[in-house]
This record gives structure tokens, sequence and C-alpha cells, in this order.
């Protein structure tokens, strides 16, 4: 894990700590998430201590420091999501799975996430699955939609 | 005679709606059949409420499709391409007949979105033909002086977009005045208000307008450097933005003495944000673009005088640059012909919530939002009553149905309580429920306040509670005096937009709707039905038919009944989780 790492970090300059967000992106981008140690290779290479980077990271949303599951669902809360009843949808997802969003499922398939916006708002209420949109859930709709994913295994 | 063009709208909510598929089907058709007609691509067109959208361009006019299935375009083509007849049942607008959504595109007026839904967003030459690069061109060949362009912004009267309404061509003047060797212009593509979705749209379908936009502004404040800060939850927008700037860097357009004239530089960047809110307040986003936690900084030095790294930067909005290489290349009086008094132009705004046609649209300043609702919207959905309609966000407030008259322009939406805001419109109607959607923001807010001014920090989070004890049936006498008292403090003490406009929401939902806060706390019902622990649940006599499954259901055996004869639901016993209601397969549950 260290060596892609390391192989990120040779992109970007020692000591330029504005590069920091990039870095941090990058590695996540590979990896998942933000192990610890790759957290303090990062320190290292920026020569900026550790708790500095953490004090980023945990500032913005996007970081993880914890690995992902398989599938990575994405439920929009954005406000259109919400009035067309986002709520529910969650609320059914975190039932359908006994994970609470911001968790994994304990096999390691699911992760459930909660995101601000989408973006996609002319299709709320929406949920995103490894990047793939499904548009106008229902909490009816959701046991089928897992049930698709889990006999893809 | 012109080739007959087949265009499929690729934009993120297309794609969301499964445009890929649908342009994959074409392509094999045009493959297996052998098809005379062109396959191209675009963005966003604006109807979501359609995806998939496709047009078809022939000689008679512009017919578009809308809810292309990939089934749907098999028959499109055997129908309009091979037998030359439109299935006119299919077709959303068209300007060849009245199609069922035509009433969408009337009335609006499109500058901003001018590119978006007509051409190619990945091919820098469809963006030329349409007179792109061209405003620069006219600047460099009419000798035009960085103070004439912005004369020619200023006269325009365009105010940011971004929401808070400053006049663009005054900020800058202002980085133009500031000497410095070197200065930065940033766009501030952090769109991070949930519910708005213009800026992704005019990254994803138009990106070179935004990138002239920057460079004219770099001409003007003579700025050689720029960043894009652009969400990372828009992987669409960043990888069309990086091939705009890729072709127009190999066009010339970018990079060192463009267009020959000596000492011209400019490079432009792109920065993805990380997830904060708080990062679309600019010295906020200053801050993320060193490499810092996004935290807000004191105002003045403002950043013209001192902005990134401590040189002067001009920062604007996606759609603000959208806007400038029109208002140069047509002038400065096309652009002040639009609008009212004091809001020139046009504003897009993104339509969503509890709306018929959900989408983008582009409107003159001064129409009023009960036609931009109405007309361009068609209205509610499944006929429901029109409540209230939220803009600008969680920085925004609600506007209610008796206002329904005031115009969109800066002053007239703020003397509602409400902002601009960058454009989101989200539409209620009598089943929302204001008090949650007031929660639901604060929600937000308080999660997204950076944590630096101690009123925004934890008196958001003080409102908040109290909110969810009203939503859940504690509310208690005061609350609302309480809500008031400390989101005027909020207001006064916070550094930044966020914590500023943050209580927005409370405020106009508390200023419009008292009368459902009061029935929330003293009745402790929920007049929309929305509140779940509000809510009360009995049986319909004539309907039941004791099939038992509400029973069965229930998690706390609220429900008796023998099988085939009437339940009866204890509502001392229920906790009003709703099974009963969602489970009953003769709708013989009803909620009050």
């Amino acid at each position: 894990m260290e060596i892609k790492t390391n192989d990120i970090l040779q992109k970007y300059p020692v000591g330029k700590s504005e590069n920091l967000i990039p870095i941090l992106q990058d590695i996540q981008d590979v990896e998942g998430y933000l192990s610890e140690a790759s957290v303090v290779e990062v320190g290292r290479h920026l020569q900026m201590p550790t708790g500095k980077i953490y004090g980023v990271a945990t500032f913005y949303n996007q970081f993880r420091f914890k690995p992902l599951g398989k599938y990575h669902i994405q439920v929009c809360r954005g406000t259109a999501c919400h009035v067309l009843g986002s709520a529910t949808v969650l609320e059914e997802i975190e039932k359908e799975l006994a994970v609470k969003s911001g968790n994994t499922t304990r096999d390691g398939m699911f992760s459930v996430e909660v995101v601000a916006c989408i973006g996609a708002c002319g299709l709320a209420p929406v949920v995103a699955i490894n990047g793939n949109f499904h548009a106008k859930l229902t909490a009816d709709k959701i046991k089928e939609l897992i049930d698709n994913y889990r006999n893809q295994e | 005679m012109s080739k007959t063009k087949v265009i499929v709208g690729l934009g993120s909510c297309g794609l969301a709606a499964g445009a890929a598929k649908t342009y994959d089907a074409l392509d094999k058709i045009k493959t297996a059949d052998n098809l005379d007609f062109e396959l191209a691509k675009t963005s966003c067109i604006g109807m979501c409420f359609r995806e998939p959208l496709v047009e078809i361009k022939d000689e008679s006019g512009s017919y578009i499709y809308g809810e292309v299935t990939p089934d749907r375009a098999d028959e499109i083509i055997e129908k309009h391409i091979k037998q030359f007849s439109p299935i006119h049942d299919y077709v959303v607008q068209s300007d060849v007949f009245e199609a069922r959504d035509n009433a969408f595109y009337e009335g609006q007026v499109k500058i901003a979105l001018r590119n978006c839904g007509y051409m190619d967003p990945e091919n820098i030459e469809e963006y030329e033909t349409r007179d792109g690069y061209k405003a620069i061109k006219k600047i460099i060949d009419n000798k035009m002086s960085p103070e004439d362009v912005i004369q020619e912004v200023l006269d325009s009267g365009i105010r940011g977009r971004g929401g808070g309404g400053f006049p663009t061509g005054l900020k800058w003047r202002f980085a133009k005045n500031s000497e410095a060797s070197q200065k930065y212009v940033i766009c501030n593509a952090d769109e991070g208000d949930p519910g708005a979705f213009m800026d992704r749209s005019i990254l994803e379908g138009d990106p070179h307008s935004v990138l002239e936009g920057m460079l004219i502004c770099g001409y003007a404040i003579e700025a050689n450097a720029a960043y894009i800060y652009c969400r990372a939850e828009y992987p669409l927008a960043i990888k069309r933005l990086n091939i705009a700037i890729k072709q127009a860097t190999e066009k010339g357009y970018l990079g060192k003495n463009i267009f020959g004239a000596n000492g011209f530089d400019f490079e432009i960047f792109i920065k993805e944000g990380a997830g904060a809110f708080v990062c679309g307040e600019e010295t906020a986003l200053i801050a993320s673009i060193e490499g810092e936690r996004g935290m807000p900084r004191r105002r003045p030095p403002f950043p013209a005088e001192k902005g990134l790294w401590k040189s002067p930067t001009n920062i604007n909005n996606v759609e603000t640059f959208a806007n400038v290489p029109w208002i140069i290349y047509q002038g400065a009086s096309s652009y002040n012909r639009y609008g009212t008094e004091k809001s020139k132009g046009t504003k897009v705004f993104a339509l969503t919530g509890t709306i018929n046609n959900g989408g983008l649209v582009e409107v003159p300043m001064g129409m009023t939002i009960k036609d931009v609702i109405f007309k361009l919207g068609g209205g509610i959905k499944d006929d429901k009553k029109f409540k209230a309609v939220q803009l600008g966000g969680p920085s925004g407030g609600c506007i209610p149905e008796h206002l329904s008259e005031t115009i969109v322009d800066f002053d007239s939406v703020n003397a509602t309580g409400a902002i601009m805001g960058s454009g989101g419109m989200v539409v209620m109607d009598e089943s929302t429920c204001v008090v949650d959607i007031a929660r639901f923001f604060l929600d937000f807010t308080q999660k997204e306040s950076c944590g630096k001014c101690t009123f925004c920090r934890i008196g958001t989070k003080r409102m908040l509670e109290i909110l969810t004890r009203i939503t859940e049936g504690e509310g208690k006498d005061g609350d609302i005096e309480a809500l008031e008292d400390l989101s005027h403090q909020i207001k006064d003490s916070s550094l930044c937009g966020l914590g500023q406009t943050a209580p927005n929401p409370v405020l106009t939902t508390i200023k419009y709707f008292k009368d459902e806060y009061e029935a929330h706390i003293r009745d402790k019902k929920c007049p929309a039905l929305t509140c779940k622990k509000l809510l009360s649940y009995k049986v319909i006599e004539d309907k039941c038919t004791g099939c038992t499954v509400c029973a069965k259901a229930c998690p706390v055996d609220a429900i008796s009944g023998e099988r085939k004869e009437l339940h009866h639901i204890d509502m001392s016993i229920c906790t009003s989780c709703g099974l009963c209601f969602t489970k009953c397969n003769f709708d013989a549950i009803e909620v009050y």
C-alpha cells in the first residue's frame, strides 16, 4: 500500500503544502481511503506534522479513514430529493442493509454514505451506486435494487 | 440539402436516466442499416423531466423527443428517419408544430445557456462556429484597453450570479486597481447549494464560454493565471473542463502571447473541491486552494487587494463568466435590454421539487415567480396545491404562494426575506411541511458550519435541536421566540455568508407560516402530514377487509382484530411508525 502512496507522492514536489488536498484525493482514488500509513508518508513528503494533515483531511467531507465496501451507495439528501421523500429512501436502505449511513456492512459488500447533492435534481430522489444513478426511487423499490447487486455476486 | 442530425443529450441528468444506452442503440441501428444521418452528442438540453432527450434536426425543423429508451429509439428511427414521419406523440418540443412541452421554452431568453444543448461540449470547433472566442478576438482586434472592457461589463449592469449580486464590473475594477506583479482569476464552481445544478449544466454543456469569460477577466484585471475551483462531485464537468482547456491551449487561446498580443499570457488550472459547502465563500475557497482547512478569513482586506497567496484576486461564479463573452461580443446595450432597472439580463434557475417540468430555465429578470413555476414549469405535480418556493437554498428563504407575483430580481426577492442565491428554485406543495424544511436546512448548515465563529457553530446546533424537538412533538411555548432570538444573534455575529444567512429559512418560514409552527407546538399536529411522530392513524371501517396484514406488521402490537373482522388501532400504544399505512393493500388506514 505504501508503495502506491510513494508513486503518487513522486508526482508532487517535496515540501509544497499547497498540494496537500490533491495528494490526499489521489491517494483516496487509488486506495479507497486514507490509511494511517499513507498519512504518515504524506507528512514526510510535505514536511508537515500528521496532526495538521488530519486537521485538513477531517475538515472535508470527501475524505474517509475506513475502507469502502464493494458497492458504494451514495444517497442524495439535497433539497429536491428531500421534498420528494429521500428520508424514507435512506431509512429503507439502512434497514435493508442493517447499517447506519457512514458505515459498511460486515461482509464488506455495501457502504452507505449520505451526500449533500449530486446535482441530478430533475431525477429526485436519486441514489448512486458505484457511480451509477438510480432515479425516482421510492422506499418500496429499495429491496429489489439492492437484491440486484447482491445477485451479481 | 443538409444532412439530418440526431443529437443525444449526454449531461449528468441524461446519463443518469440512461442516455448512454440510447446513444449506443442509435449508433447500432445507424451502422446496421447503413443510415445516412449524423449522430451527434450534446449536453444538458434543459428538460430534465423528459430525459433521455434526443433531438432530430432535418430540413423541416427541429424535433426534440423525450423519454427515449433504446426501444423507443428504434421506433423513432424507423418512422422519422426511414419514413419521414415524425412521431408527434413522443415529441416534447418542436419548432414545426405545437408539441406538448413547447411552453417550457416560451419566455426563456438564453444567454448564459446559449450553447447548452446546442453543441458538442467536447468539440472546440463547434464552440467557434457559435461565435466562440470571438469576444476575446474583438477585444484584441479593436484594441480595447482593460479599462474599456471593464466599462463595457459595468455598462451591461450584470451583477454576480453566485448569489450576492455585487456588480461584476465594479469587482473587476477593484482588482484592476490593485497594483501587483501577480494577480489571479478564480472561477467559483463549488456549487454546494443542495437543489441547484445551474453551474454543473453550464460546465458540462459549454465549458469554453466559462474559459473565455475567465480569459476576458484576466485581460481586464491584468492577471495571467486562473483557477477553477470545482466540486469533486461533478466528475463529468471536471472531465469536460480538462478537455476544453487542452483544446483551447492547442488552438492558442490559452498560453503565452495570446492572439500575438505581446505579454498577454493566461493559464487556467483546475482545483477539485473536497466537499465543504463553506468553500463557496470566497475567502474560504482561497484557503482551500492554498491547501488549508476551508475556513473564511476576515475581510477587509478583500480578495481584490489580498487574495490567493496574498495577491489581488478576482472571483466570479460560473454563470457570471459564461455571460461575459456574450456581453463583450454583442455589446452591453444588447444585454441590458433585458431585465429590470437594477437587475439586468437573465438568470438561470434550476426548477425542482414537486413541479411537473423540473429542469433548467433561463428567464429575463423581471418575470414573476408564478410565471416561472406555472408557465414554464407546468405547475404542481399531481394537481396539488402550490404552497411555497425555496429560493437561494440553505441561505435563502421560503416565498409563500401569496407572494408568488414577486418578480425575479435581486431587490424584490431580498424584500421577501429570501435571497436570489445562485438559482435553485425548489417548489413545495401542500404536502411539504415548512417546519420540516427549516429543520432540513438547519441540519445542513449546522453540519457545514466550519466552526470558526461561536454563534454559527453552537447557535445553529441549538436551533436544530429546537426544530427537531418541534417536529417530534416536544415543542414548548417560547420555542418560536427562542428561534428568532438565536437567528438574529447568529446573523449579527458570524464572519461569513454561511452564518449570516443560515437562519433565513427559519425566519422566513416563521414569518409566513407561523400557524404551522403553532400547530406543531400547541396541537402536536403536522398540517402537511409529514412529521411522522405527529401523525395519528385509524382504520377506515368500510374499507377494512380484516386481512390482518396491518396487525402482523405492527411492531408494537397496537392493532387488534380477528381475521375477516374490522381492525382497530390503539393510539395509546401506537408509535406512529406508519408501517400499517404502507402495508395495507386496501387503503383502509387513514392518516390524520
